[in-house]
Parts: structure tokens; C-alpha cells; sequence
């Protein structure tokens, strides 16, 4: 169970920061929806801070803790760019992505997010363990 | 609210930061972790995810509840939430794009944008291809397809 408290509680941290936008700036902290509106030009002083402030999260961590955190990418460059214009495209359709539908959606006990949630964790799900035997 | 228009961009960044710092800490920002959990064959299923989603939820839940409260945000003159209620086939294909996109290479969007910071090159490459679906989608897509 130690292991899991880090993850515990920077998931907290994740929904102290939806709350803390929700109730100042009464909007909802969906990472997809930010950055897409940012791309196609709207609110782009608030949407670039708060794309800013993500940014800034790995060197504060640094700060923190003396090291970035472990990132490891085992996937090959074609299937990144692959994955990342599905995500992409998959996200602005679907309205949505882990943060949106998966943290703020959930909590707003929203029936949309209930389904895209359980979609894109079966979607996900099928295709990571398809891909463990592709290997 | 024009006269809160700095503070408001002081808010999102510092929620912004939160959100970037908490998705270090959580372990959510490495593409392996994700995948452990998403991995179902792996033969050592790594929890994680779960626990960050619950945590998450944990502390969104009591907010909303606070949120429903109030008449407005403290720092707008209204909230701007999403008001649809019905389960679509975009909702439904879209989702499903995502998690199979998700599940090839272990990033969503939150954990590939704040990883920008560690100037790892598959990273930029996730994020440009995801930045060009996402106006592919909503300058070409969304305007073609049916309602």
C-alpha cells in the first residue's frame, strides 16, 4: 500500500486544483479542452497560464525532490505520432479526456462522462494489453 | 468581471502548476506507469492509476457539492459548465479514439503537455501529432461530419 501514497495524493492534488478553478474561475480544469481552445485562439491569456503552469510542473517536482520525475517512453516514433493524432482527434470528439470527463465529469456525477470515461478506459485497456502481445 | 481579468490569469496558472506538480507526484507522468494499469497481460498489474483517479475524485466530489451552492464563481459573473446530457456517437467514437490512442503509447493529454518541460523528443512528437488532430478535428472533422 506505501507505495501507492505518492499516486494517492497527487491525485488529490490533481482534484484541489479542478476545485480551485471550478469555484474562482468557474471553469473546469479539462487538459484537452484547454489546449484545444488555445489552438483555435480562444481565451488565450487564461488558457496559455494555465498550459504554462502545467509545463512548469516537472522542474517544481525538481524542486521538490531533487530530480525530474521517471518518464519512459517504450513506444516507437511512428506509433507516438499515431497515438498522439488519435488522442488528439479522439479527445475534441469525444469533449473530453481524463481530466474533464475523468475527474470533474465523475464528480459531477455526469452521465456523458460516465460513458466516455468507461469507453476510453475499455479502449484503452483493449488496446495496451493487445499490444503486450504484439510485441 | 474585466477588472479581475489578472487575477483570473494568476488562478489558472497557479492551478495550472497544481495540476502539473500533482501529476508528477502521482507517477501519472511516466507512460509506463499508465500502461501497467492499462495492461491487463503484463503478468505485475500496476494499481496506480486507480488510486490517482480516486484521489482526484475524492477531493473534486465535496467541491461540486460546494460549487452547487453557490450562484456564481468567486472570480466571474457565471459558471461555464457543460450543460449537454445526452450520450452521443460522437461522445462514444471520440472516447473510444482516445483510449485506443491512449493505450498505443501511454500519454492523454494532462501528463504529454507537462512533460514538455523535460525536453524528451518522443514527447514533443506525441504532443505536435495530438495539436494536429485536435484542429484536424475541430476546423475539417467536426464540420464535416453528421450532426
Amino acid at each position: 500500500m506505501s507505495a501507492y501514497w505518492p499516486s494517492l495524493f497527487g491525485g488529490m492534488l490533481l482534484g484541489l486544483s479542478a476545485v480551485a478553478l471550478l469555484l474562482l474561475d468557474g471553469r473546469i480544469a479539462g487538459i484537452s479542452g484547454i489546449v484545444g481552445r488555445l489552438l483555435g485562439g480562444g481565451q488565450v491569456p487564461l488558457n496559455a497560464a494555465f498550459v504554462i503552469g502545467l509545463i512548469s510542473g516537472p522542474p517544481l517536482y525538481m524542486l521538490a525532490f531533487g530530480s525530474f520525475p521517471s518518464v519512459t517512453i517504450a513506444a516507437s516514433w511512428p506509433l507516438v505520432l499515431v497515438a498522439g493524432l488519435a488522442v488528439g482527434i479522439g479527445t475534441r470528439m469525444g469533449s473530453g479526456c481524463t481530466s474533464g470527463h475523468g475527474i470533474l465529469g465523475l464528480a459531477r456525477f455526469s452521465k456523458r462522462s460516465f460513458a466516455a470515461t468507461a469507453t476510453f478506459l475499455l479502449a484503452g485497456g483493449a488496446m495496451a494489453t493487445l499490444m503486450e502481445f504484439m510485441r | 468581471m474585466k477588472r479581475l481579468a489578472p487575477l483570473r490569469i494568476v488562478v489558472a496558472l497557479l492551478a495550472g502548476a497544481l495540476f502539473g506538480f500533482g501529476l508528477s507526484l502521482s507517477g501519472m507522468l511516466d507512460p509506463a506507469r499508465v500502461l501497467g494499469f492499462l495492461n491487463l497481460a503484463s503478468g505485475h498489474w500496476d494499481p496506480s492509476l486507480a488510486f490517482v483517479l480516486g484521489g482526484a475524485v475524492l477531493v473534486a466530489v465535496p467541491g461540486v457539492m460546494l460549487q452547487r451552492r453557490l450562484r456564481r464563481p468567486l472570480l466571474d459573473d457565471s459558471f461555464h459548465l457543460p450543460e449537454k446530457t445526452e450520450i452521443d456517437g460522437r461522445l462514444v467514437a471520440g472516447s473510444a479514439l482516445f483510449g485506443a490512442g491512449w493505450g498505443l503509447a501511454g500519454f492523454c493529454p494532462g501528463p504529454a503537455v507537462s512533460a514538455l518541460s523535460m525536453g524528451l523528443v518522443p514527447v514533443l512528437l506525441f504532443v505536435a501529432a495530438m495539436a494536429a488532430g485536435m484542429m484536424l478535428h475541430d476546423r475539417v472533422i467536426a464540420r464535416t461530419l453528421p450532426r
